[in-house]
């Protein structure tokens, strides 16, 4: 089976800061990767070079069987590639419902061809809403929501995209154990599916209980990259983080 | 509403407020409205860039002298009637306005104001060198006293006044359309967060393109009449502060997320404006705008429709 997304040899510099040095790595479509590494590590800058926010100087970046070097964001979007971001960035001029209709009308259109109409729009803006249970809350502002809250329309609007891989970056950062599990069952559900799915994590149960396979990086290199408990296991995973 | 039924409404309007026009058959009355609905057209303009897509644009004036300038360039080489003049002030400074979104693509916030501020000195600085279309000695158009149109004998002024009129509505129509469109809430999302959008899906380069064309345009539409009807264009004044000053205040002042918030300031600013510039003196106009302006940064900083919203807000369930 050929991956959904194949990342070759791709390195990012920040002046004399090496962010990403010759990182690889592979998903396979319906996978559920996790991705951990201490702060500094280089996994928002992966992300942001997978997602075209941030341009790798060099390697490639494969998905879906075509090469997306040089390709805007919009344009990744457009194909399939998703992203929640750390730091909730909802569109705070508008309700929710509203958030979740951009993608929908830039990419779902763009990608599949129009809906068939204004009530579609709507109906489908709902179903949205409904799967991350904000469904209530549809014509309130983004400024009303709760931490978890913000966290699950970020996910509904990278949802809304019909991604085939989903990044989520940090959603769960900062969240109390309950909501956490929520934030993981939904992630799970999407998973089921058949969205694949890259989670970035700190809180190492979290990404144990729903990675099925773990990669790890530390100053912009991939140290480890297994099964999850045999990573946990490994003397050099151990050494980033307990500084042994 | 729809797009038809609203442009329908608004060409109604437009047609009563000529009709009262006519009616008082006052000279004055074509020159201050004229002044107002230029200014309408200006302040929904730089709405389109600045209010939906959240761009400052301190450089209004160049567009709009940019407009001016190309009629008097077409006057000089070739003469052609007003309307001809306005699509063609519409194309000069649309490509001025595209071609600024695509220099400042990477600039945002502070740093693309101060660059529009300096692309309207650029374009100054070559005005008043460039001899043929007057240079700093200005520009003189002689204005008919009367249009023959259809054997009608139409004043001068009046035909301006219903120039700018039809621009006017077309310019609100417009901004109204967009405001409810794909476009519009693609622009919302640029002023919001461009970051979020592109992940979302929207192609925000293209639509700042689009915006700071469409804005472009619609100033230079603005300024293409002007000379025939101020007689003597100068730089100095076309390029003044009260354009660059005016588009901005208007839109803040009456509120720069919806088509009626330009309208409204513009009214407003506006009237007042022509009412001291007849009791006290022209000199005051600048002063009460930024009176205004300071009043509304600080108790209504969402404009006058911010403000109306709010009250219904606080009212309703």
């Amino acid at each position: 089976m050929s991956a959904l997304l194949h990342v070759d040899n791709i390195s990012k510099r920040f002046g004399g800061f090496v962010a990403l040095d010759g990182i690889d790595l592979e998903v396979q479509p319906g996978e559920r990767l996790g991705l951990i590494g201490p702060n500094g590590s280089g996994k928002s800058t992966l992300v942001n070079c997978i997602c075209g926010t941030l341009r790798n100087e060099t390697g490639t970046v494969n998905f879906d069987g075509q090469v997306i070097d040089g390709l805007a964001a919009h344009q990744r979007t457009h194909r399939g590639l998703a992203r929640s971001f750390q730091l909730p960035r909802p569109f705070h001029s508008m309700n929710l419902a509203d958030n979740l209709r951009i993608p929908l009308l830039y990419t779902v259109h763009a990608r599949l061809g129009p809906l068939r109409s204004a009530g579609d729009l709507d109906s489908r803006c709902h179903e949205l809403l409904d799967m991350v249970g904000l469904a209530k809350k549809a014509k309130q502002m983004p400024r009303d929501l709760t931490q978890v809250e913000m966290r699950k329309l970020e996910l509904a609007r990278a949802m809304a995209a019909e991604p085939k891989l989903l990044i989520a970056d940090e959603s769960m950062a900062g969240l109390s154990h309950s909501e956490i599990d929520d934030i993981l069952a939904l992630l799970v559900k999407l998973n089921e599916r058949g969205i694949t799915v890259i989670l970035i994590e700190h809180i190492m149960s979290a990404v144990m209980s729903f990675s099925q396979r773990l990669a790890v990086l530390v100053s912009g290199r991939k140290i480890a990259d297994g099964k999850p408990e045999d990573v946990v296991r490994d003397e050099q995973v151990v050494r980033a983080y307990l500084g042994q | 509403m729809n797009a038809l039924k609203f442009s329908l409404i608004a060409i109604g309007v437009g047609l009563l407020v000529l009709a009262f026009a006519h009616w008082l058959g006052l000279d004055y009355f074509y020159f201050a409205g004229y002044t107002i609905l230029q200014f309408i057209v200006l302040a929904t303009a730089w709405n389109i860039l600045g209010g939906y897509c959240g761009y400052v644009n301190f450089g209004s004036a160049a567009f709009f002298a940019l407009g001016a300038y190309s009629s008097v360039f077409m006057h000089k080489i070739f003469p052609v009637p007003v309307p001809v003049l306005i699509l063609i002030g519409a194309v000069v400074s649309g490509a001025v306005g595209f071609g600024m979104g695509y220099l400042t693509l990477r600039l945002r916030g502070a740093f693309f104001a101060i660059a529009t501020l300096a692309l309207a000195v650029v374009l100054q600085t070559l005005v008043v060198n460039w001899d043929f279309v007057g240079g700093s000695r200005g520009a003189y158009i002689i204005r008919p006293e009367t249009l023959e149109f259809a054997g009608l004998e139409i004043n001068y002024i009046e035909y301006l006044f219903v120039l700018m009129l039809i621009l006017a509505v077309t310019a609100l129509a417009t901004a109204r359309t967009i405001e409810r469109s794909q476009l519009g809430f693609g622009f919302a999302t640029i002023r919001d967060d461009e970051m979020a959008a592109e992940a979302s899906g929207v192609p925000t380069l293209r639509l700042k393109l689009i915006a700071t064309t469409l804005s472009g345009a619609f100033m230079g539409m603005a300024g293409a009449p002007f000379p025939y009807y101020i007689g003597y264009l100068q730089p100095s004044s076309t390029f003044g502060l009260e354009y660059a000053v005016n588009s901005i205040a208007m839109p803040l002042i009456g509120g720069t997320t919806s088509w009626i918030g330009p309208l409204v300031g513009t009214i407003l600013l506006g009237s007042l404006q022509q009412i001291a510039t007849v009791t006290i003196s022209s000199a005051v106009n600048l002063l009460i705008v930024g009176i205004l302006l300071v009043a509304f940064v600080i108790i209504a900083p969402n404009g006058l429709v911010g403000l109306v919203q709010e009250h219904w807000r606080r009212r309703g369930p």
